[in-house]
């Protein structure tokens, strides 16, 4: 059994953990606000809000979501918002709403809830409202009409009013102004009251399974092609160590939603062990299902890679950097996933846990065997990763370049981390995606840098290595020639970064 | 739009397609298509997929009662294949299923045995081949051949323009009900309803007076749901028609771009000669239009192309070729500017080349040979209201260009990695259907004996907010508030035999019908006024609610007025005929006058690239614009900001690929990337040039749907420029769009050439 809130109603629901929450809200509940663009998070048409429990019950932190891509047993627990769920009852418009009237951001309209979604996101969350952050609250948003200076205009209104916020009570305040109806108010102590109850029913299945919550026995489908439970209760469709794991869903959902559905799923997102990011000794350690927007949102993280924020902004869009894992990306084995490549560089291990509780690590560069392929059994999975800390006065820089420079997948992207005495590269780490089977660790590379200067020879030389240790292929995303130019200039990039005054006589 | 559509859009409450309440009983479709780009098919094994749960029924070509025909203007496009597959994608067969998930199941069952033939996706191997939709056309004006003697310069070139996917972000669909008379009513995503209701009548061998076609909105349109939104239509209509049950069909995104036509890519060939003081005597071009595998809408295209051959420029001595290659690719199709941008990218890439090699600044070329009054156009209609050199001039006095072009001259002095780069981009675009007689519709305008008013017309609503500018124009016309006035669905069973939504002439169009329906019902109330209330007719009005004699305010208002009028028996209903005046065209001669008017404008785009990773970002697009007298601004600056993004993305970063195989590459959202809100301009300025708008403009307001795409050009060229700043003199091909990798190519050429000799060796 799933429960949840969506919107002002309380839902208990036998529907398949694996399903996705759009098609719930849409063919389950008939909430039709809520669009379908293209069902693998790009779009964002189908955003809605997701908010849990923080601050000891208190609080309910909201982030915006493609409910296209959210499993629905990831939002057990927690309120979910769609429009439905803010319009006012007088048909007034909300602040948000007004705002992207006033200001033309409606054209053809399809995209427009998604874009009134994730502001209104943005107006419930902590984020300052800069102008930076109303506009990264819709990056995830798609207007091929294209209304985006509309959209922009909007949200510097919007930018402007939610300057008068204040930092506590927020939620009274928006409340106040028509931001969010007056049950938001209430959601807090009503959905504690629905965690209680959960706790205690499901407190001898979740000892018996050693997995948090999970449900969905198959038997028909309901009229719209949505699978429903027959029997309408649950037992005997606990997860077992054979059925599949399903973390943030951005990946899963995408390649394998009919699946999935079809087939109990064994949930990771919400293992409150596997989220967070803490520095142990020398060593950051991370929990598996720690997200991206969680990483960006990490003082650790922030503190040993002040430009973070930078490189993360290069990583997909808000509501997916919300929803999709640290490890789910390292898992998915794409040759060409950001957070991989980024650790890589950082020297990452990962913590794999089998059926039995028994745990075993090993550096992540060794966790890939060829495409797609895995040294992980099935049912084993990653519980945490780790990576040295990196020292004052290590070098690291991270690029990425794919056809658009953001919410997209990259061509080729690299990460360094260097360490220097005396002027020498005294241990090195250089990794590289999209130019080969796997994200690669330049291993061949990273040890010729070692014992060398940071200079221009050490640069060349180092291309020279590198273009021997990849394979790239020609693809969607570019032939095999450019991924090599490509990640020579982003070598250079590097060691621009490192040396700014490195003159580089292949670029003049 | 209605005037309330953004009230309802931001509530989620405006109703799609999809959002329509399911009728008990609907069956649920799903299209198999085909797996090969060429073949014949020999057989297809519909055995397991028949048995698989929930499936009802599937159908085929056998299936079709009436003709198996959809070609709109050429009849070479079967709706099922039949005998012979010709691109990968086409529909094959249809599964009907009570759920929507077991008619996708279902297909994976089917099996299809095809003898592949060759597969051509190139159009100039087309060309050769003899693979022609239709014979070429020539548009001819002066003599090139002999005019390039006596020219002091002349320059060759091939320049490529890329497809582009519509990407609607409500995909093709469909939904059919069978109706008790034995025909089928479908509310289906298409601009052209009346296109649905023709080729249901033809697939299923009944009367079109049998088919309803009905319209709320569409979830974008941009030319895609011109033509093919039809077999779509045709399909949910043939499942109704032979179950007798409600049938629907959603493509789901990747689907849809398997299965859908794109703008037509088009490899061209120009020369080009120039006098020595920089006039363009003479110009010569062959167009090879990659059409894909039928006709669909490419003649159209084709001939807009011919049309749009000298963009905003006067040349004398034309010859222009066009060709439209058949290919094993799904049928290109409509798409924003309709063939008028691949013409003009390649007449600015000759400009371009020219300048490159004289050494000369493009825009010395372009501001030299901007149109004047009474210039002829290549098919011999002159440039009346001509606003070519107002928008240039504006443009470059508004914006600055000499500060700018010293504010980049300086900045790509003091940078050696980053670069900028700068480009102007006239447009001169014609408004009109080009088949005259597209050129007409019909208003239907009910007013309730409440003095609340209903209108329907042939005008489908997409985002372009013609659905408002209706009803404004009804507003102003009766003398009433606007939120009396109800636009209606757009349904064939009120406004019958309409052309689409298309052209840029929907507001044009529709909106002249319900001037003309308004203007007719608002003398018959006042005819009626003066005999009512005893006033004279001369110097009676409507305003604003108010009936005023002479100005004065007489004793009745709109309400009271109608209600009398009704109670007299006057007849509160108005249907009126609209036909653009004027417009005609030979195609045996390739003259005539095919356009109401034409648009003018002048964007001003710079760029800077990263020289050192080939990305890059559009600063600013500033455009001085010829609206005409703007009676929506609002809706209007939205249509030219949307346009020009639209443009900007088909030739930057939206790269339409297939394989050899025909098989689509960026077959999803994540292949394919259209501008996302950091991909904006930064600056993205519009100037309402002061102009004064044409008869045959909807109250003076000119067209706003097509022409702004195309100042998206400009983006290409500020990129082009901008590599040259680092790289002198490089020899670039005249290839769009200008994706990053092509970027990194131009400023690196010499690596792309040894890694590609090692990559192949």
């Amino acid at each position: 059994m799933i429960s949840f809130f969506l919107n002002d109603q309380p839902i208990h629901t036998t529907e398949p953990a694996a399903s996705a929450l759009l098609d719930f809200v849409r063919y389950h509940e008939h909430l039709m606000g809520t669009k379908i663009g293209c069902r693998e998070g790009d779009c964002g048409a189908c955003t809605v809000l997701v908010g849990e429990l923080v601050e000891a019950d208190q609080r309910i932190a909201y982030q915006s979501m493609t409910s296209c891509l959210t499993p629905l047993g990831n939002v057990h627990g927690k309120h979910v918002v769609t429009v439905e769920g803010i319009n006012q009852g007088s048909g007034q418009l909300t602040p948000v709403q007004q705002a992207i009237v006033d200001h033309n951001g409606a054209q053809c309209g399809f995209c427009t809830v998604g874009f009134v979604m994730s502001l209104t996101g943005h107006s419930l969350a902590s984020t300052p409202a800069t102008e930076q952050n109303t506009r990264a609250a819709i990056d995830g948003n798609i207007c091929r009409c294209t209304g985006y200076k509309s959209l922009e205009r909007a949200a510097a209104a919007l930018t402007a009013t939610l300057a008068e916020r204040p930092s506590t009570d927020k939620v009274k305040w928006l409340q106040e102004r028509h931001f969010v109806p007056a049950y938001f108010e209430e959601m807090p102590a009503r959905l504690a009251t629905l965690r209680a109850k959960i706790a205690v029913s499901e407190a001898p299945a979740a000892a018996a399974s050693g997995s948090q919550v999970a449900t969905g026995s198959v038997v028909s489908t309901s009229p719209h092609g949505h699978f429903q439970s027959q029997n309408g209760h649950d037992s005997n469709s606990f997860p077992h160590a054979t059925h599949p794991l399903l973390s943030g869903g951005t990946d899963l959902l995408v390649q394998r939603l009919d699946e999935l559905r079809q087939q109990p799923v064994r949930l990771l997102f919400d293992q409150n062990d596997r989220r967070g990011v803490h520095q142990v000794a020398g060593r950051v350690v991370l929990g598996a299902a720690t997200t991206a927007s969680q990483l960006l949102e990490s003082e650790v993280m922030r503190g040993l890679l002040p430009r973070l924020p930078a490189y993360l902004k290069l990583v997909s869009s808000t509501p997916i950097r919300n929803m999709g894992t640290v490890a789910g990306n390292f898992v998915n084995a794409s040759p060409i996933g950001d957070l991989t490549i980024l650790f890589l560089a950082l020297g990452a291990d990962v913590t794999l846990q089998n059926v039995a509780g028994e745990s075993r690590s090993l550096p992540l560069a060794e966790l890939y065997l060829g495409y797609k392929k895995l040294a992980k059994a099935a049912e084993e999975q990653v519980t945490k990763i780790s990576f040295p800390a990196p020292q004052v006065g290590d070098l690291f820089n991270f690029e990425k370049v794919s056809k658009r420079t953001h919410l997209d997948i990259a061509s080729v992207n690299t990460a360094a981390w260097l360490r220097l005495e005396n002027g020498l590269i005294v241990a090195a780490r250089l990794s590289a995606g999209g130019v080969g089977p796997v994200p690669l660790l330049l291993a061949r590379t990273s040890e010729y840098l070692v014992g060398r200067e940071l200079s221009a020879e050490t640069v060349a030389g180092a291309n020279e290595v590198m273009q021997a240790e990849i394979s790239p292929i020609s693809d969607v995303r570019g032939t095999a020639a450019y991924k090599r130019l490509l990640l020579r200039q982003l070598l250079f990039a590097h060691f621009l970064r490192f040396v700014p005054e490195m003159t580089l006589a292949e670029l003049i | 739009m209605n005037h309330l559509d953004p009230q309802r859009h931001v509530r989620g409450e405006s109703q799609y397609l999809d959002d329509v309440p399911v009728q008990q009983g609907t069956l649920y479709a799903a299209v198999y298509e085909s797996p090969l780009a060429h073949g014949v098919l020999k057989s297809l094994d519909l055995r397991a997929a028949q048995k698989a749960p929930g499936v009802v029924r599937i159908l085929t070509a056998a299936d079709i009662p009436g003709r198996n025909q959809i070609g709109g203007i050429v009849p070479d496009e079967p709706l099922l294949a039949e005998g012979h597959v010709h691109f990968r994608g086409q529909p094959v067969a249809l599964v009907l299923a009570r759920t929507e998930a077991q008619a996708h199941a279902a297909l994976k069952l089917i099996a299809a045995d095809i003898e592949p033939l060759p597969i051509i996706t190139d159009p100039r191997q087309a060309a050769a081949q003899g693979e022609l939709i239709v014979p070429p056309r020539t548009f001819r004006i002066g003599d090139s051949g002999a005019a390039f003697a006596g020219c002091a310069h002349v320059f060759e070139g091939v320049a490529e323009s890329g497809g582009q996917e519509h990407l609607y972000i409500e995909t093709q669909a469909a939904y059919a009900f069978p109706t008790e008379l034995g025909g089928v009513k479908i509310i289906s995503s298409t601009q052209g309803p009346t296109a649905v209701q023709r080729h249901c009548a033809v697939v299923l061998g009944i009367g079109m007076h049998q088919i309803e076609v009905d319209v709320t909105r569409l979830g974008g349109g941009f030319g895609g749901k011109e033509d093919q939104a039809t077999p779509w239509g045709c399909l949910a209509a043939l499942g109704a028609y032979v179950t007798k049950k409600p049938v629907k069909l959603v493509l789901d995104r990747m689907a849809d771009m398997r299965m859908t036509g794109k703008r037509h890519p088009y490899s061209s060939d120009f020369k080009i000669g120039l006098s020595a003081d920089l006039k363009i005597l003479a110009y010569e071009v062959t167009y090879y239009q990659n059409a894909g595998a039928s006709a669909d809408l490419s003649p159209a295209v084709l001939e807009r192309t011919l049309f749009h051959t000298t963009n905003a420029y006067c040349i004398p001595h034309v010859t222009a070729t066009a060709n439209s290659c058949r290919t094993n690719l799904p049928p290109n199709t409509a798409f924003r500017g309709f063939g008028g941008p691949q013409g003009m990218f390649v007449i600015e890439s000759a400009i371009t080349k020219a300048a490159e090699e004289l050494g000369v600044l493009p825009s010395d070329i372009q501001r030299r040979n901007l149109l004047r009054e009474g210039d002829l156009f290549p098919y011999r209609q002159p440039a009346e209201m001509c606003h070519a050199e107002q928008a240039w001039d504006t443009a470059a006095e508004l914006f600055d260009l000499a500060g700018e072009r010293a504010k980049i001259a300086s900045f790509n002095a003091k940078n050696r990695l980053f670069k900028k780069g700068l480009a102007l981009m006239p447009i001169c675009f014609g408004i009109s259907f080009t088949k005259t007689f597209m050129n007409q519709t019909r208003a239907l305008v009910h007013i309730y004996t409440d003095g609340s008013v209903g209108i329907s017309t042939g005008a489908v609503e997409m985002g372009q907010g013609v659905n408002t500018k209706i009803a404004q124009v009804a507003a102003r016309t009766l003398g009433i508030s606007i939120s009396r006035i109800k636009i209606e669905t757009t349904n064939t069973t009120r406004v019958a035999n309409t052309s689409p939504s298309a052209a840029s002439a929907t507001a044009d169009l529709n909106g002249k019908a319900t001037e003309m329906a308004c203007q007719a019902l608002r003398e018959r109330l006042l005819r009626h006024a003066s005999t009512e209330f005893s006033v004279e007719y001369e110097g009676i009005a409507i305003e604003n609610e108010q009936v005023l004699a002479a100005g004065i305010p007489a004793e009745t208002t709109w309400e009271k007025l109608v209600s009398s009028a009704f109670v007299r028996r006057v007849a509160l209903t108005e249907n009126a005929h609209y036909a653009t005046p004027g417009v005609h065209f030979d195609a045996g001669t390739e003259s005539g006058h095919p356009f109401a008017y034409h648009v003018y404008g002048t964007a001003l785009t710079t760029a800077t690239v990263d020289c050192l990773r080939g990305t890059y970002t559009i600063d600013s697009v500033r455009i001085a614009h010829d609206f005409g007298q703007s009676f929506s601004p609002a809706i209007d600056r939205g249509q030219i900001e949307g346009g020009a993004v639209q443009g900007i993305g088909w030739m930057t970063l939206e790269e339409v690929s297939y394989n050899d195989e025909g098989r689509l590459l960026s077959n999803s959202l994540n292949s394919y990337k259209i501008p996302d809100l950091y991909s904006v301009p930064a600056v993205l300025d519009v100037h309402f040039l002061d102009t004064p708008g044409h008869p045959n403009a909807i109250l003076r307001a000119k067209a706003v749907g097509e022409p702004p795409l195309m100042y998206g050009i400009g983006a290409y060229f500020a990129l082009r420029a901008a590599i040259q700043a680092f790289r002198p003199g490089v020899a670039l091909p005249l290839m769009a769009p200008m994706t990053p990798e092509r970027v990194l190519g131009g400023l690196y050429p010499e690596v792309v050439a040894v890694e590609q000799v090692r990559v192949a060796s």
